[in-house]
């Protein structure tokens, strides 16, 4: 199971400008490559969620830099790129009644991904799988 | 109407008052020495013996006071007076989360209370007059101090404490308040929220004193008040050390009247401890000639101010100190409250979630002071949740909150982002402008 999980880098930024910049340069200068990406946002300060090809490299690039840095276990689902496809996904795991705590979404070269922080990572990838659904093997990105 | 409230005292030759202001410490001197363990113990480590205080100058023998003496004699272990023959207590918050506490007498009430009637007579108010004491009742001196003032100089007292400022102007006109007793931040605040309701201060009310203190503030802003709402607006003074509220500026409005019977104050050289002359500025060591339940002598209040000896225009022979320049240290006044860095320190040391880094932005929204504090997330608590950061956040901003009386944002910033200090660190970012 553990084949599936991906750890996510993420970064505690605040909300102003050349914040991003910062940590991306960070990345650029040990040309580590952004797979997937998103930023949450929150009253003055953010969370910089990635997912990078070499995760190790860059907790440990960013964390020597200052920044807080921690590791996040996601999972990438693939969906079906047509109306009803995200449905699909979520149903499964709603009727599972395992909570999505966020998730955001990029465009693969073969389908639709959706990378998603979930309560209980391992149900979720059990349930998943027995439902007939896609799982991205973490050495896609990693 | 009563020009001055008590002639004999207010009146009394400058020659008289030093006189007894001389009577009035050898006694208090020969009674800490005799009474207070504590004083006892501070006037032999300074080696000095009543006996050798034979003038008022002479005072600059006997050792000084600190607020650190209160907080770490807490709550009453330095007051002179039975336990029984106290008639109230006041709390102020401390400088590192501790509180001091103040015990009162039935003459330290009696003091205090007189010498606010002297204050607020000297400033044209008197029986006909509806005061409105918009400062906090309760543990803070502000509202009962005034409120008992007030009523002595048979006054009528509106006790509308702080807060529900549209209520507060609703009865200022219905009850016709001739008189607010505030901070000057919150009749700023009043005067807007006055005209968002349609209601002119200066022309829909019969104010027309303003009694304001308990915070820092400045001739451009007495301007700005006076012009404003047309009233005029006096300086008042005073601290829970030295009972509360108690010295206000007369009709003259050129520093206000410390009376002599009740307190001496040295100007002093702030660092090298020597008396200053009359007009320049110094460290205030205001030393309290009457209270019985905790005494205050040479007390390093510190403020900065100079003092003017001499005869006041309005008649009045007790010397009169000069709006208050500045502090000491880095003591700042949010609202009407202390706050001293040390206390955001110390609350922050319960919060393993955050560093120990932090710095403290003031700055003025409308009419009320804002404090923004930020800190450092640590390493060790930091979420990808930003729920979890929310509530790091919360946390903090409540315990800051508990520990200054007074509410705080709070902003996470990123770790090593805050300035750090080698020698004396400078925290505070005051943007406020007076």
């Amino acid at each position: 199971m553990d084949t599936y999980v991906i750890r996510q880098v993420s970064v505690f930024s605040e909300n102003r400008p050349g914040r991003l910049a910062a940590i991306a340069r960070a990345l650029q200068d040990e040309k580590i490559n952004i797979l997937a990406f998103s930023i949450a946002e929150a009253d003055g300060f953010g969370v910089v969620r990635a997912l990078v090809d070499r995760p190790d490299r860059a907790f440990e690039r960013l964390g020597s830099l200052g920044f807080n840095v921690a590791f996040t276990d996601v999972i990438a689902v693939k969906m079906r790129d047509e109306p009803g496809g995200l449905y699909e996904i979520a149903r499964i795991l709603g009727d599972a009644q395992i909570n999505i705590e966020y998730s955001y979404a990029y465009s693969g070269k073969e389908a639709a991904i959706i990378i998603l922080r979930v309560d209980d990572v391992q149900s979720a990838i059990q349930v998943l799988l027995e439902r007939g659904a896609g799982i991205m093997e973490s050495s896609a990105f990693q | 109407m009563t020009r001055i409230w008590d002639p004999r005292i207010e009146e009394m030759p400058v020659a008289d008052l030093k006189k007894l202001q001389y009577k009035l410490l050898k006694t208090l001197v020969y009674r800490l020495y005799s009474f207070s363990p504590f004083y006892h113990e501070r006037m032999k480590e300074q080696g000095v013996h009543p006996d050798e205080i034979n003038s008022l100058e002479d005072i600059t023998k006997l050792p000084f006071m600190y607020k650190s003496d209160l907080r770490d004699n807490y709550p009453d272990r330095i007051f002179t007076a039975h336990r029984d023959d106290l008639v109230r207590y006041h709390v102020s918050s401390g400088t590192t989360g501790k509180p001091t506490v103040v015990g009162y007498t039935q003459n330290d009430l009696n003091n205090w209370t007189s010498s606010l009637a002297r204050a607020l007579v000297s400033c044209g108010l008197g029986r006909g007059d509806v005061i409105q004491v918009s400062y906090g009742y309760g543990l803070f001196t502000g509202g009962l101090g005034l409120h008992y003032g007030a009523e002595k100089i048979g006054a009528t007292v509106l006790p509308t404490s702080v807060g529900n400022t549209e209520r507060q102007i609703e009865l200022m006109q219905d009850l016709n308040s001739t008189a607010i007793a505030c901070t000057p931040s919150y009749l700023l605040h009043i005067g807007e929220v006055a005209e968002e309701m349609g209601v002119s201060i200066r022309d829909e009310t019969s104010l027309r004193v303003g009694i304001l203190g308990a915070e820092p503030w400045s001739e451009n802003m007495r301007k700005r008040i006076e012009d404003w709402l047309g009233i005029r607006a006096y300086d008042i003074y005073g601290t829970s050390e030295l009972s509360g509220p108690m010295f206000c500026e007369c009709t003259e409005q050129n520093g206000f009247h410390v009376w002599g019977d009740l307190a001496y104050v040295e100007i002093l050289d702030p660092e090298t401890g020597e008396p200053l002359p009359p007009g320049e500025k110094g460290e205030m060591v205001i030393t309290m000639l009457q209270k019985e339940a905790l005494p205050m002598i040479r007390y390093r209040i510190g403020d900065i101010s100079s003092i003017e000896e001499g005869v006041c225009a309005c008649g009045r022979t007790h010397p009169r100190i000069q709006r208050i320049s500045g502090r000491v240290d880095d003591m700042l006044i949010i609202r009407g409250i202390n706050v001293f860095p040390s206390q955001i320190e110390y609350a922050l040391m319960g919060v393993p979630e955050v560093g120990r880094h932090f710095m403290i932005i003031v700055d003025r929204k409308g009419a009320l002071d804002e404090m923004l504090v930020q800190v450092e997330v640590s390493g060790e608590a930091f979420s990808d949740k930003i729920t979890d950061l929310m509530g790091i956040r919360r946390k903090v901003e409540h315990r800051l909150r508990n520990t200054l009386n007074v509410a705080v944002s709070v902003e996470l910033v990123e770790p090593g982002s805050l300035p750090r200090f080698e020698s004396k660190a400078k925290r505070v970012i005051d943007r406020r402008r007076l």
